[in-house]
């Protein structure tokens, strides 16, 4: 065997750390360049809140209608990135063997796992600098600790992340492609997001608080809103399903 | 030169469901270029997918450059290259951000630029994957089997639906890999490709090797050869055959048109045409021929290979 030439064998695996970063970034690269993304993580999380705040559509109580609005839409914008928008990623990485392929690099699952995470937290920072850059230009008054609202949105994360990867995991690409969009937008409307969740019926209103996004906007709004401190029960509910979700997509996941 | 084999399997089985894709399957991969020849669903891309550590066998042994392609995966990744039959990118990627990216998951990869080069991926320019031509995908994903420097790469139908003049780039790739010291395990049912790379092939059906061996080993053993010529009508075959090796048969086909079978070397063939000499024969026509792999295979398995 010769030292020397072009092919000759130096099999070896880049520093972890930096296999987990390029991951990210390209992740990161993949999300931004696509349009249909786009459209659910930035354009309609920034129309909602311009155009319910400026327009009198939905009843939202006391106070300012965006002082309402913002949390909501925080809260849409994370399940737009770490549920939709990565299940539906997702799904088709896995449909077009990438997940498979990528298996096979010496990039550990869990690496691959850890990059996702890192390109869906690089994207939200975005998306919540971009909507309470908006907010504020609307007359946004937030109250609140800001602890307390990363911990919603941290938990916010874990949670919808488990729901996306499970169908992703399980599904056909577009099944999930399908449902991901039908779950976004009946929670969009059912989630507390846009509309209180106090206009529906008291029986549903029940049911739909368990709901994580609506458990994250109402926690957000709880904070930013009314000032509150820690919104446990919130926190409790967004806990319960990130742990049932990330459970149930690391059992059942398939990589291809 | 190593004398362990890089891939080694054993009496390796794999159903789905009830179908036995894999049924006792042996073979012994050496260093260089092995090809593992045999027709569609004779089970070539499960038995490559187990040694790349993605299925796990119902029963038998797998051994990779030594190691269990499951529980030592994290170990043997770095150290071999995989080309997936179809797709492993993303659909919004460029070519060369794809390959860049497999680079990066590497300690000391191949020059992308080079790479691209020589493979004919410059032109895919800022084309999503998704856009790029068959051919085109199908390079990117040799690249990418490639670009890790690895000790043994696996190239899963590595020249499906290529063009002639991509068929043979990615040929001379091959070789260049088995030059420097790289070897290559590549599933194929294309004879001729079998035939111009392997250093040692090994014919599957219906998920077992039915045989292996150089393609010279495979061409000589096994099927007779045969020689033929023409001359007048009504030769007499009874003294040729006396002249020729006891083993050897000699007809007259059709009038005029001669056959002589049995073990073809330089000997018989200064032997048929010193009788030639005696009776007077000047052959108008004199063939010896060799067979081929694709002959071996329809004598061992009675199917054609391109179904």
């Amino acid at each position: 065997m010769t030292a020397t030439g072009t092919y000759s064998p130096q099999p070896g695996a880049a520093p972890l750390a930096r296999m987990i970063a390029a991951q990210a970034v390209l992740e990161t690269r993949m999300l931004l360049r696509n349009g249909e993304q786009l459209l659910l993580t930035v354009i309609i999380p920034t129309l909602l809140l311009v155009l319910f705040s400026t327009v009198d559509v939905v009843d939202t109580g006391e106070g300012a209608a965006v002082d309402f609005l913002a949390p909501g839409v925080l809260a849409l914008a994370v399940m737009s990135t770490a549920f939709t928008g990565q299940a539906i990623a997702t799904g088709f990485e896995r449909r077009y063997g990438v997940l498979k392929r990528l298996a096979a690099s010496p990039l550990p699952r869990w690496g691959l796992m850890t990059a996702k995470t890192l390109s869906v937290l690089v994207t939200e920072v975005l998306q919540v600098v971009l909507l309470t850059v908006i907010a504020l230009m609307l007359g946004w008054d937030p109250q609140g600790g800001a602890l307390a609202v990363v911990t919603l949105l941290a938990l916010g994360t874990a949670a919808f992340s488990g729901l996306g990867l499970l169908m992703a995991g399980t599904l056909k690409a577009e099944a999930t492609l399908a449902a991901a969009n039908l779950v976004f937008l009946l929670l969009l409307v059912g989630g507390g997001v846009v509309v209180p969740l106090d206009k529906f019926p008291e029986a549903a209103q029940d049911v739909l608080g368990l709901l994580p996004v609506a458990a994250l906007s109402e926690g957000l709004r709880d904070v930013l809103q009314h000032g509150a401190g820690m919104p446990w029960a919130d926190l409790g509910i967004l806990t319960a399903w990130a742990v049932a979700g990330l459970a149930a997509a690391g059992a059942f996941f398939r990589w291809e | 030169m190593r004398s362990e084999p890089v891939v080694q399997v054993q009496s390796l089985v794999k159903r789905y469901g009830t179908k036995t894709a894999v049924d006792g399957l042996d073979l012994a991969a050496q260093q260089g270029v092995t090809a593992v020849l045999g027709p569609n669903g004779a089970g070539k891309t499960t038995t490559v997918e187990i040694c790349e550590g993605y299925r796990r066998p119902d029963s038998g042994t797998v051994r990779v450059l030594g190691l269990d392609p499951v529980r030592e995966s994290a170990a043997l990744r770095p150290r071999v290259g995989v080309m997936l039959q179809s797709g492993g990118v993303y659909a919004g990627a460029r070519a060369d951000e794809m390959l860049r990216h497999v680079a990066k998951l590497h300690a000391r990869p191949l020059d992308v630029d080079a790479l691209i080069e020589r493979l004919g991926l410059g032109s895919c320019g800022r084309t999503s994957y998704r856009r790029l031509s068959g051919g085109q995908q199908q390079r990117l994903a040799l690249a990418m089997a490639v670009v890790g420097r690895p000790e043994l790469v696996f190239l899963d139908e590595p020249t499906a639906g290529l063009d002639p003049q991509a068929r043979h780039a990615t040929w001379d790739l091959v070789r260049d890999l088995r030059d420097d010291g790289v070897s290559v395990v590549l599933t194929t049912h294309h004879m001729d490709e079998a035939e111009q790379l392997a250093d040692d092939v090994a014919i599957i059906d219906a998920g077992r090797v039915v045989a292996q061996g150089s393609p010279e080993e495979l061409c000589r053993g096994g099927a007779e050869n045969t020689l033929r010529f023409s001359g007048r009508p009504g030769l007499d075959v009874a003294s040729l055959l006396k002249a020729l090796p006891s083993d050897a048969s000699a007809a007259e086909v059709t009038p005029g048109s001669y056959r002589v079978t049995g073990k073809v070397d330089p000997q018989l063939l200064a032997t048929v045409t010193s009788w030639c000499a005696q009776h007077g024969v000047l052959p108008d026509r004199i063939s010896v021929e060799r067979h081929t792999l694709e002959d071996v295979f329809l004598e061992l398995t009675g199917k054609e290979l391109r179904s």
